[in-house]
């Protein structure tokens, strides 16, 4: 974080309206750190979305000391206040900007357009331009790998997914997991609650209580607050956390999380910024690019499976194995890849159906 | 049968933050003195608890420290509006910012810590009877306790004099005074009364409900609570069904979803707002009990010398 | 001996303008002490905080564009304010706005006619009023509690909006992500200053404000209105209608919060999303209440609201605070102004003898 003392900031008074008024020259000089800007959608808080990438952030400023220096503005409403804060970032002289957020979007791309010389990153979009480059993760591998733990380690054979909204992304969590408690107990079924907001402790429990009184008793979330594995510590069931490793709340109800790392990938960026080498691209990285990992396994999870979830995961990584590979149904039976096929990026990043094992119907599936 | 008596717990258990935060601001409303500051003062609640739950180790210290920081809120406002004269729903919902705000501010160290939550009860030999142990007592302490709060509540509002004063000022804050009542004094023992129970409210989810902190940890459960009072036409039992009835609903949809109900979220997320609103239109027809009921001088500014 | 609150026999003029005045100097001098505790250099704190987002031509331009749908819902409100009726959901009015006028803008996507734009002010207009009338008529056929259902409704709009993101109104080239088509420019207000995002909508928002205190000064219902909010028995006795007086107290908040919306998804967001308001129809309350419920008043205070968003954001980015000190300073000062109006009509006064009646502090 930049630190004002009173000398830089009376420099900073005087330099302000200046540059303010002439963004293009705020450009890094020789010598000079690179000043990079990161939007969060939400407050950094301990566990969740935001806190990866802070963390990341954090660690990249360590690993690149000296050479970068980073600002970050979190609870940025994805709306018509987005655009202003980038465009703030971009006009005080941060010339990389992260905006870590789907709904930053349009926004992102349109104060690019506004400052051809500033390199932009997207998280989790799909436009780019020459200066807009875009990155996700794979985070479907990890929820494959965490649906195989929670099919040998359910007794019920019920599983319970709390999620947010119906995106595709959120959606591809739960068919991957599903798929994955497929493997390794066949007749599984994951049961989803929607509550319709990243954020609400309160609900996320009252969610997870409900899907416990229905027979789940392996519990896991695409929400950002650590309440499912709390609410599973209560219960004396048993949890992945994603996003972050909740271990603390949930030390013996946590089986393994699904986690973000960004901290390779914002160095990586950074340093071919320094380089003079950026180009923008479109990163979808998963295990492979350690993008994606799972925390280590709570000691309950017996050798055998570990082992069986390590080999899946060395597969994975190795381009063997696919979570989304045919034969493939969706849950009304409707066959949606053939024995063999694998699925492409472009129907994985928009899939808007339940596959066979998950019980209901998408609001939006067709 | 499990299932049932599952489900009364958990709706007990997500209906005890709105039964206190609704029965002090019932309490603050019956002397005519409408705070919409309620959020603010949850959220300054849970922070306060859980940082002293977090210091201390002492959880029941945190929700007594809780109690007391909703009170500080309260009093804030009290002199704002009871003193100062300013106007009560623009201080209120100024009370929210400034509470959110703080609770933020103050929670950033905290943010990562686990406390030691309080625990449920298990009542000896009685909980463990068939079927009413579990159902009546393996509560949480604090769910009892808002029960308890509830009939002192009414009570004291129905039952005593000193209740029968507090609904005179908020009747006619202007006869109270005539016949010598200290009406801006009661009220501001109201307010206090008021933010206390917020803040009980805000410490419960903060040490039971999700032992934890974090930024905006209530999601809006203040605002729920402001119009469940509305709802009760200032009834407490009706505060307390009402509470319930909205925790109810909201885990009856998941309840749903889970099933597999093929009716998309945002449909069953609707419930309990539409619940409460058609409930409500239904109960004020009756104009009579609702006038007999509200208290007249709602929002209503007094000074002894105006 | 004590101070005293004594009433003043009638307003003071003097007092009107100086209590904002002295609460704004109250409230930088807790800042400044604030900021010095934490560690900032208090006066480049201050500086960050009130005049760094304003400093350059843009800056003023988001000044105004973040005013706008303030100042809409704030005189929108106001009007029914001052008839005692308690509207406290403009956000949901909002969210409506914007439904409305965004399915025209989907609607008419290809059409390049210049009656596009018109037509979704007016679908705005209208979805706002929509939504306010679920209210006036529980409250007028009913009896129900305005205060509740306005309220209410405020979440059942953020999850209409929601389905139709997520579902018929989703962008089909937008790989099932929840955000509609980007409005064709026939249906974007156009530009009011060039390099900057203010747009015809802050044009449109002063003469609504204009207008309303045309309609509440110098009409016979605005007339009405007044006396009914002062003395609803006098007004009923008068022969005005106490059902009239909610529907339109109602109607007018929702119309003007509608434009908000409408204003808001054809201007600087440009689609619909998930998320359209960050809660301007709830800021939009103390907007009304901290500029006296008047026209003027509302244009400053909004303008006061929009300068405090701007500067919790340019102190996250220059000092490193936090993004609660936003919250946390706003609150304050909203408080204070609120407070400071009680020299309007009371003053303090030394009392050497205990006062008859103690009244708390």
């Amino acid at each position: 974080m930049t630190r004002y003392t009173r000398r830089n900031a009376l420099a900073a008074l005087g330099a302000g309206a200046a540059t303010a008024a002439l963004p293009a020259l705020a450009q890094t000089k020789a010598g000079e750190p690179l000043q990079i800007g990161f939007v969060y959608v939400s407050p950094i808080g301990d566990a969740g979305w935001t806190f990866q990438h802070d963390t990341a952030r954090k660690a990249m400023e360590k690993a690149l000391s000296g050479k970068v220096v980073t600002k970050y503005i979190e609870n940025v409403p994805e709306g018509a206040d987005a655009e202003r804060v980038i465009r703030e970032l971009a006009s005080s002289g941060n010339t990389l900007i992260f905006t870590t957020s789907f709904g930053y979007m349009n926004p992102t791309i349109k104060v690019a357009q506004a400052f051809p010389k500033h390199k932009f990153e997207h998280a989790t979009g799909y436009k780019t331009s020459k200066n807009v480059g875009i990155y996700n993760a794979r985070f479907y591998e990890g929820r494959y790998l965490a649906g195989m733990v929670a099919g040998k380690m359910s007794k019920s054979g019920v599983a319970g997914y709390v999620a947010a909204f119906p995106i595709p992304e959120v959606v591809m969590g739960i068919n991957a997991f599903t798929r994955g408690m497929r493997v390794t107990n066949p007749k599984a079924e994951v049961k989803v609650v929607w509550v319709n907001s990243w954020f609400d402790p309160g609900k996320e429990t009252e969610a997870t209580n409900t899907l416990v009184s229905q027979g789940a008793d392996v519990v896991t979330h695409h929400t950002d607050s650590p309440a499912t594995m709390q609410a599973a510590e209560a219960k004396k069931i048993h949890a992945i956390a994603y996003h972050s490793d909740m271990s603390k709340y949930g030390p013996n109800a946590q089986l393994t999380a699904v986690t973000h790392h960004w901290t390779d990938y914002y160095t990586r960026v950074a340093q071919s910024v320094l380089d003079g080498k950026w180009a923008p691209d479109n990163v979808w990285g998963g295990l492979k690019e350690g993008m994606i990992k799972l925390a280590p396994f709570n000691k309950v999870v017996p050798a055998d499976v570990q082992e069986t979830v390590n080999r899946a995961e060395a597969e994975i990584k190795a381009g063997k194995l696919h979570p989304f590979t045919g034969p493939m149904k969706d849950n009304a039976g409707k066959e949606r890849l053939a024995a063999g096929k694998t699925i492409s990026d472009g129907d994985l990043q928009k899939m808007d159906y339940y596959v066979e094992g998950v019980v209901g119907k998408l609001p939006s599936s067709k | 049968m499990d299932t049932a008596v599952q489900l009364v717990l958990l709706t007990l258990a997500a209906g005890t933050p709105l039964v206190y935060a609704a029965l002090g601001e019932l309490v603050a409303e019956k002397t005519g003195v409408l705070n919409l500051g309620v959020e603010g003062m949850m959220l300054v609640g849970a922070v306060v608890a859980f940082i002293v739950a977090a210091r201390t180790g002492a959880p029941w210290l945190g929700a007594i420290a809780g109690i007391a920081a909703g009170a500080a809120l309260a009093l804030v406002f009290a002199v704002v509006t009871l003193t100062l004269q300013a106007n009560q729903v623009a201080s209120g919902l100024a009370l929210s910012l400034f509470g959110v705000g703080l609770s933020a501010f103050v929670g950033l160290d905290y943010v990562s810590v686990v406390i030691e939550p309080i625990k449920p009860l298990h009542v000896p030999v009685l909980a463990d009877l068939p079927f009413v142990g579990a159902l009546l007592f393996t509560w949480n302490p604090l769910v009892y306790l808002s029960l308890a709060l509830f009939a002192a509540v009414q009570w004291f509002l129905f039952h005593t004099r000193a209740g029968l004063v507090v609904r005179a000022v908020g009747e006619s804050p202007e006869s109270a005074h005539a016949i010598g009542y200290p009406v801006v004094r009661i009220r501001y023992f109201a307010v206090v009364f008021g933010g206390a129970c917020a803040g009980l409210g805000g410490a419960y989810l903060s040490l039971v409900y999700n032992p934890s902190w974090a930024e905006g940890i209530t999601a809006g459960r203040g605002w729920i609570a402001l119009a469940l009072v509305v709802f009760a036409t200032w009834k407490p039992s009706r505060v307390v069904a009402g509470a319930y009835l909205f925790g109810g609903v909201t885990l009856a949809q998941f309840q749903a979803q889970a099933l597999g109900v093929e009716i998309p979220s945002q449909y069953l997320a609707m419930l309990p707002y539409l619940a409460t609103i058609v409930v409500l239109a239904l109960i004020s027809r009756d104009v009579v009990s609702i006038r007999l009921n509200a208290p007249a001088a709602l929002g209503r500014p007094f000074h002894p010398d105006a | 001996m004590h101070l005293r609150l004594e009433a003043r026999t009638e307003p003071s003029r003097l007092a009107r303008w100086l209590s904002p005045l002295v609460a704004t100097f109250a409230v930088l001098v807790i800042g400044f002490v604030l900021f010095a505790a934490m560690g900032k250099d208090p006066w480049f704190a201050l500086y960050t905080f009130f005049i760094d987002p304003v400093d350059t031509r843009y800056d003023v331009g988001e000044l105004l564009l973040k005013a706008s749908p303030l100042m809409l819902c704030a005189v929108g409100l106001a009007a029914g304010y001052r008839a005692n009726v308690w509207n406290i959901g403009a956000e949901g009015q909002l969210v409506l706005g914007a439904v409305a006028g965004g399915g025209v803008a989907l609607a008419f996507h290809d059409s390049t006619s210049p009656l596009v734009l018109p037509l979704m002010l007016v679908a705005g207009v209208a979805g706002g009023m929509l939504w306010a009338a679920i209210p006036a008529l529980l409250r007028t056929r009913f009896n129900a509690n305005e205060i509740l259902v306005s309220l209410m409704l405020v979440y059942v709009a953020s999850l209409v909006l929601s389905l139709l993101v997520h579902g018929a109104w989703r962008d089909p080239e937008g790989f099932n992500f929840p955000q509609s088509k980007l409005f064709s420019d026939s249906a974007l207000l156009p530009n009011l200053i060039p390099e900057t995002r203010l747009n015809v909508g802050f044009l449109i928002a002063l003469v609504v404000v204009g207008v309303a205190w045309l309609f509440m000064r110098r009409s016979l219902t605005g007339y009405q209105m007044r006396v009914a909010g002062l003395a609803p028995a006098a007004a009923n006795y008068a022969g005005v209608s106490a059902a009239r007086t909610v529907w339109l107290g109602m109607l007018i908040g929702g119309a003007c919060a509608g434009l908000a919306g409408v204003g808001e998804v054809a201007g600087p967001i440009g689609q619909l999303m998930p998320v359209v308001s960050p809660g301007y129809g709830f800021a939009a309350i103390i907007v009304a209440f901290v500029g006296r419920l008047h026209p003027v008043g509302i244009v400053f205070a909004s303008l006061l609201m929009s300068l405090l968003y701007l500067g919790g954001e340019a102190a996250q980015m220059k000092l490193a605070l936090p993004s609660s000190v936003t919250g946390l300073f706003q609150g304050t000062l909203l408080l204070f102004l609120l407070a400071a109006d009680v020299f309007i009509h009371y003053r303090l006064r030394v009392v050497r003898r205990p006062a008859p009646v103690a009244h708390g502090a």
